[in-house]
């Protein structure tokens, strides 16, 4: 096997993407030799069992919301902790972020997107699910002009098409794709 | 808002180098990826289209750096943030506080004050307050004096009241504020328990003993090496047996100095220094 071209794969979705997310997480190919980071909008200040929603049937998949300074480690799924942006730091760690929230969103996918694109480049690729804000777009595009790869689920299939919508209208050089077409380039990350 | 602004990684330790040798404030040592951040926030709200406006005003414009410096800086903060922190504190370490004929307690990096408030109304609830020192901490000048003022916006009630009752807290919310139109300004018995002061992690020293410090969501805005600096000094500053708490999301663990402490609520991040 050719060693992964792709370091890192970058989640973002809101309202509606929890079972896409779900879906994506199951097709990723065993073994996988990157990184995978979801960002996820939802309510702070409760105890969240996300972690445990996103559980999937395979048991070597483990879910974890990283601490600050974390080192990001291949072959891990990690979650934006609640109420915090996620940042990445030179050194691959994660670093987080308390500051003002951006599309009225802390976690931002916008500005995960922008990090992960300016420390990874080209081997970054960001997909945006379904949602109804506008968050995700400028990230997007961060992520293309820095040579990553940008996928929108295709809006007809999400349950709120307006984010994938808006992220596709802001850019030319994202890809749409369904839900199934996402979960089959996914399994074939690592060749 | 846009922060789109673009800043490359040398024009940021140009900026870095520029704030110390001009104003003596050090952030050699803050993570660069939030810094980043906040300083192309901050040129975007000035609206500076390159890093060269940024230091020429950096330099030559006396009142800006005392913006820029507030707003460089995070200071958004909630009361009783993460309930389930001040329900651990409730149960967990103020029973064991109460044993103190004094009791001292230091907020490292307190922005606006609103942790250091909830604070004072746990110990005002468990019957401590007449016997504590409360120590309040910022770098920044202008966030001591609004956390002084103890004025919280009233729209923001609603939601701290919330926290307040998930944290376990029974009494009525309102008892320890008085509205007054927008506001809402913490009763000046709290308030006067506090003693507010400037101290900048990234260089000052120990300047008391502490039974409890609370330095939550303050060093993820640091690299590892400031972490480390941060977390000796607290540790220098507590008492045998005394609490340190950090964010639900931070962690000792990236420290050289971990063995020193002991997590007595691993969820929430509260630690006892050992012996």
């Amino acid at each position: 096997m050719t060693k992964s071209s792709v370091d890192i794969v970058v989640i973002g979705g809101s309202a509606g993407s929890i079972p896409v997310i779900s879906e994506l997480i199951e097709a990723l190919p065993s073994p996988f030799d990157f990184a995978v980071v979801i960002v996820l909008h939802r309510s702070k200040n409760v105890i969240s069992e996300m972690e445990q929603i996103l559980a999937v049937k395979r048991k070597e998949i483990i879910v974890k919301e990283p601490d600050d300074k974390e080192p990001i480690q291949k072959k891990c799924v990690y979650l934006a902790p609640q109420n915090y942006h996620l940042l990445i730091e030179e050194t691959h760690s994660f670093c987080l972020d308390y500051s003002e929230p951006v599309s009225y969103s802390r976690p931002s996918i916008d500005v995960t997107f922008e990090s992960i694109a300016e420390i990874y480049t080209e081997k970054a690729v960001a997909i945006l699910l379904s949602g109804a804000n506008g968050d995700g777009s400028r990230g997007m595009a961060e992520m293309i002009a820095r040579g990553g790869i940008g996928i929108v689920q295709e809006p007809s299939t999400a349950e709120y098409p307006i984010m994938p919508q808006l992220a596709l209208d802001a850019n030319a050089g994202a890809k749409s794709m369904t839900p199934a077409q996402i979960s089959a380039y996914i399994h074939t990350l690592n060749v | 808002m846009d922060t789109q602004t673009q800043l490359t990684a040398e024009e940021l330790n140009e900026i870095i180098q520029l704030i110390y040798t001009q104003h003596g404030y050090d952030f050699s040592d803050y993570a660069r990826s939030s810094l980043l951040r906040r300083v192309a926030r901050c040129m975007a709200i000035a609206e500076f289209k390159t890093s060269y406006e940024l230091k020429y005003h950096l330099i030559n414009d006396k009142s800006f750096f005392a913006w820029f410096l507030e707003t460089l800086t995070v200071n958004v903060t909630e009361m009783f943030r993460d309930p389930i922190f001040y329900k651990e504190l409730r149960e967990k370490v103020i029973p064991t506080l109460a044993s103190y004929p004094i009791i001292k307690v230091w907020h490292a990096g307190c922005a606006t004050g609103e942790e250091v408030y909830s604070m004072a109304i746990l110990l005002q609830e468990a019957g401590l307050l007449n016997r504590t020192r409360m120590y309040a901490t910022d770098l920044n000048p202008v966030n001591l004096e609004r956390a002084r003022q103890g004025i919280i916006p009233l729209k923001q009630i609603k939601e701290y009241t919330i926290n307040y009752i998930k944290s376990g807290g029974t009494n009525d919310f309102s008892a320890y504020y008085t509205a007054q139109y927008d506001n809402a300004i913490i009763h000046k018995e709290y308030r006067e328990e506090v003693v507010f002061a400037r101290h900048n992690l990234a260089v000052d020293q120990v300047f008391n003993e502490f039974q409890l410090i609370c330095c939550r969501n303050v060093m993820i805005y640091f690299n590892q090496e400031l972490q480390n600096r941060a977390v000796h000094l607290f540790h220098d500053s507590l008492s045998p047996l005394g609490y340190l708490a950090i964010g639900i999301k931070e962690s000792l663990l990236f420290t050289d100095i971990k063995e020193q402490f002991e997590a007595i609520s691993p969820l929430t991040r509260i630690y006892r220094r050992k012996k």
